[in-house]
């Protein structure tokens, strides 16, 4: 029993008290305030919301790791869900078939992957600074999908679609599924993989890395493909769960996963950051949205009580480190 | 040498210290340490990292509070403690090793910068600041441009300039915390030349620093601490270089060369003529299997180059390179690590350890595919790989998943040749492996070094420390502007005959 409690402790690290804390704060405020709170019907819902901002999150951490951005990941997904969508109107809109699916799946995975290799390629080979290549990437982006889209939404696809965005399997809705595979592979690859160890370390130092005989380029190249490609996955779930796309689409999420990668505990340099606490963290921003529109609570407000809540944050951690600093020092 | 300068007929000390005691969380810092400086003299502070003298130095200035007993006179008054406003007020200035400069800003804003603050009108008189620069400079016996920004100026200059801001006001006690640590040889030269001018005009200086040969070339007195306690006041004439290591560490290190023929080995690394435009020249040298070739020479002599070369990580314009007989040449570090070539950097803080990163993960970094099972990291392969070469190599630690930086110098140059040695490597090339090591620490390192050449690893060890490459390699090369000038047999040639040719 302890040793599964020691594993557990492992897999989360120590980043993992402000996230549990805040978990158990927004659950005991909101259970205590109202009582439809613990129901299934928040946990629906939250279920549902949980993946656009969580497959966007995993796409902003893999940068931040390695001490950079990449601000295009809203833009990214739209133009993923563009290419899906203009698939499968060229196949027949709402009479398209599977097959037209999976081809455009593949591509709008591709076309993530693409804008990703682009800004990785520019980032390692220039230098440039990734917060001026990405929003580079992000304003090309907006640009070419208003363009293709003339500022309009794109609708009428195929019937089977509707599951990938509304369904469940055996009561667990897709989305989240989707979502919880994503979030795995990501706690692998940071983890386990060489990849992922070399991520971390080129946020520390990137000379030192490649001091070490690490071919660093290649790295940040693979950093922001697959940032890429997991913008694409998050532009799929969400012209399934809208069924339409638009760009624009999620816009307002870009900074939300920043603030979400740093209540889970990732350093904002870069170096150190794990995933299963972001997690945890996005579940938290969910609950407190969730929360506050059960107790009637205007939208806008939820948004501002995140900030709120990440500032709390930021000042709980500095008592922390500071109280901690005072018990070493007697 | 001794150093004639000073007023040392003058016995009267300008600042003594008696029962000082500190202790930062349970540990004590400094147990009964006196200390002190006489008007004009040249004192140096000595002992290892952790002895004892930033926090001497820090109750000096009053930035700490000695516990209650102590006794500390200045200028003839007596006083309990000092405070950082007594002591700036009184004449007693600091120049901390990282110099604390602003670069953006001209080299008169920061020598008079601190007159200039909090005074009333709150106006920026540049006149003023321009003069006061000129006339502190001036009292160095230095000109420089003083509305140049101070980044325009080298290192040397720079360290001046934090002199020159010390000397704003009155100074008396001028206290100099490792000031030679990021100099070359002549620009050294050209400080102590300053010291010795301070000095002259009636400036006591206290010099902190790990490079012995200058000590005992500027000071008149040394002390020497050892773990908080003092083990006491030396005239540095008659002082030499082995018995300060020895009171510093209270440990005796009978050094001895440790070269040995090695002629009948097979040779590992061979260079023909190798040349990278600008840097180095026309480089030809053999090394052998269990040999370690010394290289020395001056910073700037285009030893650390030659290292990037044989490394993958600069590409030489012309010669020729042969590793076990086989022509080599490198488009990047990766080809020369598959190779079997390690390279440990001289700069261990920015490129050869990954400093925020954990001890495990350090030590791993350049070996990753032999922790690698079905495509996957194995954790349990990291920690046995770790294991195995902390005991090897005699690393203090904690945990393996502490931070690199936790760790001391010499621990971490531990950890750092450890992370080479697990590459499997058939030439290991050291630069400067003993840069912001312990003296004590040192010894320890070239035991390694000695007991890896016996496994049969070819080493180059390069330092700018004669006495290093002397005392533990089997041949030494001299290498100056880009060229090797001379090889000496550490059998044969005396040591002083080695550094008089490489500082003349």
């Amino acid at each position: 029993m302890s040793k599964l409690f020691e594993r557990l402790k492992d897999l989360a690290g120590p980043e993992m008290a402000g996230p549990s804390m805040a978990f158990v704060a927004v659950m005991l405020i909101f259970g205590i305030a109202s009582p439809q709170f613990i129901s299934a019907a928040t946990f629906g819902s939250v279920a549902f919301q949980l993946p656009e901002l969580g497959l966007l999150t995993l796409a902003m951490l893999l940068p931040i790791l390695t001490g950079g951005l990449n601000l295009a990941i809203t833009f990214t997904a739209n133009i993923a869900g563009l290419t899906l969508a203009w698939v499968l109107q060229s196949y027949g809109g709402a009479d398209a078939g599977v097959g037209a699916l999976i081809l455009g799946v593949v591509l709008a995975l591709a076309v993530g992957a693409a804008s990703g290799v682009v800004m990785g390629l520019v980032i390692a080979f220039t230098r440039a600074h990734p917060i001026l290549v990405s929003l580079s990437m992000m304003i090309f982006l907006r640009g070419l999908g208003e363009f293709l889209t003339r500022g309009g939404d794109i609708s009428g696809f195929p019937d089977f679609i509707r599951p990938l965005g509304h369904g469940s399997l055996l009561g667990i809705p897709v989305p989240l599924i989707v979502f919880v595979l994503c979030v795995l592979a990501w706690h692998v690859l940071l983890t386990r993989t060489k990849l992922g160890f070399n991520t971390t370390m080129i946020g520390s130092n990137i000379e030192a890395v490649r001091y070490s005989g690490i071919n660093t380029r290649k790295v940040i190249v693979w950093v922001y493909a697959l940032s890429g490609l997991m913008c694409s996955v998050a532009g799929i779930i969400m012209l399934a769960r809208f069924n339409s796309v638009r760009v624009g689409h999620g816009e307002s999420y870009l900074l939300i996963t920043v603030l979400a990668c740093f209540l889970g505990g990732v350093n904002p340099f870069g170096g150190f950051g794990r995933v299963i606490p972001v997690f945890v963290a996005l579940i938290v921003l969910q609950l407190l949205s969730s929360g506050l529109n059960l107790l009637g609570a205007n939208q806008h407000l939820a948004t501002a009580v995140w900030g709120i809540l990440l500032v709390g944050i930021m000042i709980l951690r500095w008592m922390a480190g500071h109280f901690k600093i005072l018990k070493n020092r007697r | 040498m001794n150093n004639p300068a000073g007023a040392e007929g003058n016995d009267k000390p300008l600042l003594a210290l008696r029962h000082i005691n500190m202790t930062f969380g349970g540990v004590k810092a400094l147990k009964d340490v006196s200390f002190e400086v006489r008007p004009g003299e040249v004192h140096c502070l000595a002992g290892e990292n952790g002895s004892g003298k930033s926090t001497l130095i820090k109750i000096i200035t009053g930035v700490y509070r000695p516990e209650t007993g102590a006794e500390i006179t200045y200028d003839g008054q007596a006083y309990s403690h000092m405070s950082p406003v007594t002591a700036q007020a009184s004449g007693i200035k600091v120049i901390w090793q990282d110099l604390a400069l602003f670069p953006e800003m001209s080299v008169a804003e920061n020598i008079a910068f601190e007159t200039m603050v909090g005074g009333w009108p709150r106006l920026v008189n540049y006149g003023r600041m321009r003069n006061i620069a000129t006339d502190a400079l001036a009292r160095l016996g230095v000109s420089l441009d003083v509305d140049l920004p101070l980044k325009s100026y080298a290192i040397a200059q720079r360290q001046i300039v934090a002199i020159a801001r010390a000397l704003v006001g009155e100074a008396r006690v001028v206290f100099m915390d490792e000031p030679t640590a990021s100099l070359t040889q002549s620009e050294t030269d050209y400080l102590l030349d300053i010291v010795r001018n301070l000095s002259a005009s009636g400036v006591a200086v206290v010099f902190v620093s790990h490079r012995l040969a200058e000590v005992l070339e500027i000071s008149s007195r040394i002390t020497v601490l050892r773990d908080g306690a003092l083990v006491g006041v030396y005239p540095a004439d008659g002082m030499t270089q082995s018995r300060i290591t020895e009171l510093m560490t209270g440990k005796t290190f009978d050094q001895q060369v440790r070269a040995k023929p090695k002629q009948d080995r097979p040779v590992v690394l061979e260079l023909e003529g190798l040349t990278r435009r600008g840097q180095f020249e026309d480089v030809s040298l053999t090394v052998r299997s269990g040999e370690t070739l010394g290289i020395t020479g001056l910073l700037g002599a285009g030893r650390t180059e030659l290292a990037l070369s044989l490394f993958g990580m600069l590409h030489p314009t012309a010669g020729r390179m042969a590793l076990d007989g086989r022509p080599i040449s490198f488009s990047s570090n990766r080809e020369a690590i598959a190779a079997g070539i390690a390279y440990l950097s001289e700069d261990r803080l920015s490129l050869g350890l990954v400093q925020p990163q954990s001890i495990a993960d350090n030590l791993v970094i350049a070996s990753l595919r032999k922790i690698i099972a079905g495509g996957l990291i194995s954790e349990d392969r990291k920690r046995s790989l770790v294991k195995h070469w902390i005991a090897e190599l005699g690393v203090k630690i904690g945990l393996q998943d502490d931070a690199i930086s936790t760790l001391s110098g010499g621990n971490q140059q531990r950890v750092a040749i450890a992370k080479w040695l697990a590459t499997d490597p058939k030439l290991l090339i050291l630069d400067a492996p003993t840069v912001g090591v312990d003296v004590g620490a040192r010894a320890g390192i070239f035991d390694i070094v000695a007991r890896l050449a016996e496994t049969g690893l070819a080493i180059i060890l390069i330092s700018d420390e004669v006495p290093e490459v002397y005392f533990n390699a089997d041949r030494v090369l001299h290498m100056k502007k880009g060229r090797i000038v001379g090889e000496y047999d550490p059998r044969q040639a005396s040591l002083a005959e080695i550094e008089e040719a490489v500082y003349a």
